[in-house]
């Protein structure tokens, strides 16, 4: 009581911590964990704890005999394993004491219980991992991915694999680019006098009809790759692109748009094609 | 003292155009003049004449090479680190007979045997955020025969089991870090081997300029770039091993998976070829990098497994010339 109006209420308390609604009292051996004068273990003479180490609870009692020696102030009782027995030990142990630390008393034992059990399924459940990074080193790693991102040139290395592999002829027959053929035929055009070459350019200019047909069915559907069989169809014909080529290759524009619509334009000055465009793009219409 | 031998006339700090030859005496030094503005131009003018000199050199040097014509000594080679690079006593070489049968008989050949088709089951860890979710859907759209599945708090090791009982072939694990995938666990079910990679600078497909349509359901076509040791060829078949074997030439796309100094940059593209000599493509797909961390035998285990390989930071990153994949 003295102890209380002294410490407690009015001066300092070393324990004590004030917040805006509430009191609380930091000491260890204190009951609820509020300052009030029924809950402090300094004032009250008669006062009873549980508290738990290592995952056992024990039962701390303080009595008035024992008041003038600090050492053997808090005596200890291990409370049992199992809930029911416990919150009988503490029952026997507290016997004629205040209803008031009693029944805090079980209160404290059931939470500290429930929190024990809460950590044991938690250990076995799966434990998140916290792994440090290290700032050095992830600046490092930064720097080095960006420099071997400039190094290794993906765009280039990538055509330069499919190219490759279209070399090797894995594509089959997909593509009108035989590439030997085209040399060869190359050479012969050469060697070839004018008259005979201007028999060829005839014939090729048909064959450049028909083929411009092909070439541009191909450009158009592959944008959308619904008609399959227009591609199928053309690869069957099998008729080797010579000018055609040249001619989509000096109006490539840059690589990463859309397929180019190059041969659109040398429809204007074939009339001939006319009437063969129009049925094209009445299929397509079909089609689409 | 030491300007006594800069042109006379030159005076003040934007002086007239230097002549062609100025003449610096060997005991002049530009950092010795105290006036900053004297001191930045002669600085310039220092400079200009390095690069007029070096220009001489180089063109004096190109008419002996021409004049010396075929007995001219042949040209010098740049060192890059790739030249440079630490010799890997596991390079595997094209025609070695061990590696072949060593390939012949691991755990991937019933897969290169056409026995397997891929199925691949693609989850992330806990609770994953937006960013991860969305990059696992691209990611099942590039990756043929892929389910995405969540996990909610389902542990690994009981997942696996029942992906096998159910006929998969892979399991992806994107682990995220903060509402971002930062880590990729990839193994191979029955019993394969799995492999641990930190992921990095990961762009989704509305992120990438320039890009195409979606992804189509053709099976792509698969690039390895540079994957020389054993290790990186172990890692490659891994790769491989996700994609059905035979592509769809029809569909034009082609998954990349390149090795540059122990990096692996994955790409999707779309290609076009607009000659025999040139094709075009165009990026497709989300994007992403992967640092290869651990190499597991069997699968996923991290306290009892067998590892393959450790990245281990203080043995293996003190050459900067030294590769691993």
């Amino acid at each position: 009581q003295v102890v209380w109006s002294m410490l407690g209420n009015r001066q300092f308390c070393s324990y004590k911590m004030t917040t805006k609604t509430q009191n609380f009292c930091r000491n260890e051996y204190n009951l609820t964990g509020l300052c009030n004068r029924s809950s402090c273990p300094l004032a009250n003479s008669q006062y009873a704890t549980i508290r738990e180490e290592k995952g056992r609870c024990y039962l701390y009692m303080k009595t008035i005999e024992r008041a003038a020696f600090p050492r053997r102030l808090w005596e200890r009782v291990l409370l049992n394993k199992n809930y029911e027995k416990a919150l009988e030990q503490i029952d026997e142990n507290l016997i004629y004491w205040p209803r008031f630390i009693r029944h805090k008393c079980k209160q404290r034992f059931t939470k500290i219980t429930q929190y024990l059990i809460r950590i044991r399924k938690l250990t076995l459940k799966r434990q998140r991992k916290l792994v440090p990074l290290r700032r050095k080193i992830e600046r490092r790693e930064r720097r080095r991915e960006e420099k071997a991102l400039i190094a290794a040139q993906l765009d280039n290395a990538i055509e330069k694999e499919l190219l490759e592999r279209l070399k090797q002829d894995t594509y089959g027959d997909i593509y009108n680019f035989p590439i030997h053929a085209f040399d060869k035929a190359l050479q012969q055009q050469d060697a070839e006098s004018e008259s005979e070459s201007d028999a060829e350019r005839e014939e090729e200019d048909d064959e450049d009809v028909d083929k411009r047909e092909f070439v541009e069915a191909e450009d158009s559907d592959l944008s959308d790759f619904e008609d399959m069989d227009k591609l199928e169809t053309s690869s069957e014909e099998e008729q080797e692109e010579e000018e055609e080529v040249e001619k989509t290759a000096s109006h490539s524009k840059s690589k990463g748009k859309t397929p180019l619509k190059g041969p659109a334009r040398r429809k204007r000055p074939y009339i001939e094609i006319e009437y063969e465009e129009e049925t094209e793009q009445t299929t397509k219409t079909k089609a689409a | 003292a030491g300007h006594g031998g800069t042109n006379a006339g030159q005076s003040g700090s934007a002086g007239p155009p230097a002549p062609e030859r100025v003449l610096f005496p060997p005991t002049f030094s530009v950092s010795e003049i105290k006036n900053k503005q004297r001191r930045h131009f002669m600085f310039l003018r220092w400079k200009q004449q390095q690069r007029k000199e070096k220009l001489a050199a180089k063109k004096k040097r190109r008419k002996e090479r021409e004049a010396l014509g075929d007995k001219a000594p042949p040209k010098a080679i740049p060192k890059t680190i790739e030249n440079q690079r630490v010799y890997d006593e596991t390079t595997v070489d094209p025609n070695d007979e061990e590696v072949a049968f060593d390939e012949a008989t691991d755990e991937f050949a019933p897969y290169f045997n056409r026995q397997t088709v891929p199925k691949i089951l693609i989850t992330t860890s806990d609770r994953p955020r937006g960013r991860t979710v969305r990059f696992c859907e691209q990611l099942a759209t590039v990756i043929p025969n892929s389910h995405v599945y969540y996990r909610r708090g389902l542990a690994l090791k009981r997942i696996i089991p029942q992906c096998i009982a159910r006929d998969f072939t892979d399991l992806i694990v994107i682990n995220e870090d903060r509402k971002i995938p930062n880590g990729l666990v990839l193994s191979h079910l029955p019993d394969g081997p799995t492999a641990h990679f930190r992921m990095s600078s990961v762009r989704l497909r509305k992120e990438i300029k320039r890009k195409g349509k979606e992804p189509t359901q053709h099976v792509p076509e698969v690039i390895l770039n540079n994957f020389t040791t054993r290790l990186g060829h172990s890692v490659g078949r891994m790769f491989a091993s996700l994609f059905p074997h035979d592509p769809q030439f029809i569909g034009r796309q082609v998954a990349t998976f390149h090795n540059q100094r122990d990096y692996i940059f994955f790409r999707f593209h779309r290609y076009i070829f607009k000659s025999e000599k040139k094709v075009g493509i165009q990026e497709l797909g989300p994007r992403f990098t992967l640092k290869l961390r651990s190499l597991q035998k069997g699968t996923f285990d991290s306290k009892f497994g067998e590892y393959e390989w450790i990245h281990k930071r203080r043995e293996m990153d003190t050459s900067r010339r030294k590769f691993h994949l």
